[in-house]
């Protein structure tokens, strides 16, 4: 199994479409990938030689892409920039809900998760007329 | 969809009116403002603003983190509402 860029192992697929299991690589850089480093797209990751794989790696770091930890690293950044400024879309995300204006009475269930019921929490004051 | 970046940054002119003169008289004072639309720019960095969100104004100190963004941004038009006791501990969060 070939390793690119550390921890990635595409496998028995056609290279055109392992190299998109590296993250920040989708189908469109992958072929882009490919034109550069002269390889066919239709290669069996398997069958790529130890230069082939050179190359590949090789152009993927000239061609500047961010990928793996460091565009992890990079999203998580921009979210707490949003969060360390107070604006909107940080406070939607500190209390995960969806940032980009979708409704939440109903669905929303990718940000805020499995449903919880909430009970009513009585005021013990409220029968005594103190509030 | 964002703005074209032939047009550059909207800002109200009479809140950048104000903006420029508190600049050149070094003065800082806080700016009342109903423009949420207006853009961050890096001319209002170090000012604090007052913007309005339909009800009260919020205070916004600008920071060099908050360029590009809007101004409304800072100022919630909602209020989070929160299951709980309504004491008057859970209100004054």
């Amino acid at each position: 199994m070939p390793r690119l860029l550390g921890v990635d192992i595409p496998d028995q697929k056609r290279i055109e479409a392992s190299l998109p299991y590296i993250y920040g690589i989708g189908p469109a850089r992958a072929r882009e990938i490919l034109a550069k480093a002269e390889i066919d797209p239709n290669l069996r990751a398997k069958a790529l030689t130890p230069e082939q794989i050179n190359r590949i790696s090789h152009v993927i770091s000239e061609s500047k892409y961010v990928v793996e930890g460091d565009l992890r690293r990079e999203i998580q950044q921009n979210i707490r920039r949003l969060m360390a400024i107070g604006s909107y879309r940080g406070i939607r995300h500190k209390r995960g809900l969806p940032v980009r204006g979708q409704r939440t009475g109903t669905n929303a269930r990718t940000r805020k998760g499995p449903r919880k019921t909430v009970g009513v929490i009585r005021n013990k004051d409220a029968k005594a007329g103190k509030v | 969809m964002g703005r074209s970046l032939k047009k550059g940054p909207f800002v109200d002119d009479h809140l950048m009116k104000k903006v420029m003169k508190m600049n050149t008289a070094d003065a800082k004072k806080p700016i009342k403002t109903w423009s949420r639309r207006s853009m961050v720019i890096p001319e209002f960095v170090g000012h604090t603003f007052l913007v309005h969100n339909g009800k009260v104004f919020n205070t916004v100190f600008v920071t060099e983190n908050m360029v590009g963004h809007y101004l409304g941004e800072f100022s919630l038009t909602r209020t989070f509402k929160k299951h709980g006791a309504h004491t008057e501990k859970a209100a004054a969060k």
